[in-house]
């Protein structure tokens, strides 16, 4: 039961009448020989990690050498303010930022599809959660469509910064979560990959320029917009709103967008906004030399 | 079909910041350890492309001394590798280097043994924490960890691999991929073997008494 594109996936769920995420568990469970039930568990306990690093910046003091107290500074905006973008989008970025606070102190979190993009997914599904009340059970199943959507980015692109640069990343994972929430919203497969196509499309081209090679500055603010970005890919998705370019072909566009991107913009920390003048400041600042 | 799995995309569970410049430095580590496997001295770790330019910020240098020292990515300790290898005895170094035409984040890793014994291999963290060990000893190799797998060191001769196959077979013990790998006829070849099951010592120790066997070593099964 195997899938290697979107357009073989949506096939399978037709052919079976499944959602990706049904799709992807059977084919987790005929790919490893374990019991979906173990299948369930190990994701169940991924769900767990996800949650506590989406919060845990709100209690504790931690941070990288750039980056420390976002998700606390947002927090407290919406707690006392009325937010610009709403509650649901405000929270959302919030457990993003925390994620990514966690992630830049050598924290504990779960690689969504990586580490530089691990702020996105959680912050997207716990931010539903809450807003519309979602089971936890149902938020696996969320999960499960994230990982389809995954597999087939994986499959035909790369997931990769030093491949692909920050779309490959933070697209990817933005286009994950989108799909993840038309189908836990009730939309179909084909509107789920809608609404990845239109979230990889809107952060296509994003270069990987992390400051003096850090997964901190401007990781943690392109999280924030993968998680609102996912949202608004999977709102117009389940308004029936399509995806001009359907999403297979958009995955091979990010490929080749990456692979014709110059090394300074995949992750080498050699152009973008880390060869600025106060990008270099803060590198010097923080090793004693610059290291680019 | 294809290799990933659900959890190499919501997963690993590890510790930040980077799972390629983190988690997959990290595992190499680990997997060189296993190659090794005897105490390893002093350390090189030669690093090629994004890893030469970023390691420090992404803590690839504590992953791979962590890897060295048998912690796996989800270890908070990773961060501490430096104190670590200190009260261990384990000397490190790191070099830039250029290897030419290879993944980007790629890694050459020299380990000297208590036995004074020189080990080099290379291994590449190819995306979302997932490597591949390219070569071993100058010996040009393929796998990536995420199955147990079996290395054998022998010299190149009829039915050593018949041999080899017999004895998993007795310890019903599946071979998932087999691959083979020599320069010359009759000279030192390597054997990968990636099982379903995990190989218990004691059949290592039985491949280790046929007299064309030099080494069999065992990496565990590293994919969190």
């Amino acid at each position: 039961m195997g899938f290697f594109t979107g357009k073989e996936l949506l096939e399978l769920c037709q052919n079976n009448k499944y959602q990706i995420y049904d799709a992807t568990i059977e084919y987790e469970n005929e790919k490893t020989g374990i019991a979906k039930e173990a299948i369930l568990e190990r994701m169940m306990i991924n769900l767990k990690i996800m949650k506590e690093a989406a919060t845990r910046a709100f209690s504790e003091e931690i941070g990288g050498k750039i980056i420390g107290g976002e998700s606390r500074k947002l927090r407290e905006r919406y707690e006392n303010t009325k937010p610009v973008c709403g509650n649901t989008m405000a929270r959302a970025v919030s457990y993003a930022l925390s994620t990514m606070e966690v992630n830049a102190s050598m924290g504990k979190i779960v690689a969504a599809p990586t580490a530089g993009s691990c702020g996105v997914i959680p912050a997207v599904f716990l931010s539903l959660s809450e807003s519309h009340q979602i089971s936890d059970e149902l938020l696996l199943k969320g999960l499960f469509t994230t990982s389809g959507v995954g597999i087939v980015i994986a499959n035909n692109a790369t997931l990769s910064g030093a491949q692909g640069g920050c779309q490959a990343e933070v697209g990817s994972a933005s286009a994950m979560a989108a799909a993840g929430v038309v189908e836990m919203m009730g939309g179909t497969p084909e509107q789920a990959l809608h609404a990845a196509a239109i979230a990889l499309k809107n952060l296509m081209g994003l270069v990987c320029d992390p400051i003096a090679g850090l997964v901190e500055a401007p990781c943690t603010k392109r999280n924030a917009i993968g998680t609102s970005n996912a949202l608004i890919s999977a709102e117009m998705a389940l308004a029936g709103i399509t995806s001009v370019v359907p999403f297979d072909e958009v995955v091979e566009a990010m490929y080749k967008v990456g692979l014709s991107m110059p090394c300074s913009l995949r992750e080498t920390s050699l152009g973008g906004v880390a060869a600025t003048p106060t990008a270099k400041k803060i590198e010097k600042e923080i090793f004693g030399y610059n290291i680019t | 079909m294809t290799s990933y799995s659900v959890f190499d995309l919501i997963g690993p569970v590890m510790v930040g910041p980077s799972s390629s410049h983190t988690a997959g430095a990290n595992r190499i580590g680990y997997i060189s350890k296993h190659i090794v496997g005897e105490e390893i001295e002093d350390v090189t770790f030669y690093l090629h492309g994004s890893f030469a330019k970023t390691h420090k910020g992404h803590g690839t240098d504590k992953a791979l001394l962590a890897g060295i020292l048998g912690c796996l990515p989800d270890d908070e300790k990773i961060r501490d590798a430096f104190e670590l290898a200190d009260q261990e005895g384990l000397t490190y170094h790191f070099e830039e280097i250029d290897l030419g035409d290879v993944h980007p984040n790629t890694t050459k890793i020299v380990a000297k043994t208590k036995t004074n014994h020189t080990w080099t291999i290379i291994g590449s963290s190819i995306g979302g924490g997932k490597i591949k060990i390219t070569s071993i000893n100058n010996m040009e190799v393929d796998f990536d960890g995420e199955f147990t797998t079996l290395i054998t060191d022998h010299t190149d001769c009829p039915g050593i691999v018949s041999r080899i196959t017999k004895i998993l077979s007795d310890y019903h013990i599946n071979i998932a991929f087999m691959k083979l790998f020599r320069e010359v006829k009759g000279r030192e070849a390597l054997l990968i073997i990636e099982t379903d099951e995990d190989i218990p010592r004691a059949a290592a120790d039985e491949l280790e008494k046929i007299e064309a066997i030099h080494s069999s070593k065992i990496i565990p099964k590293c994919n969190i």
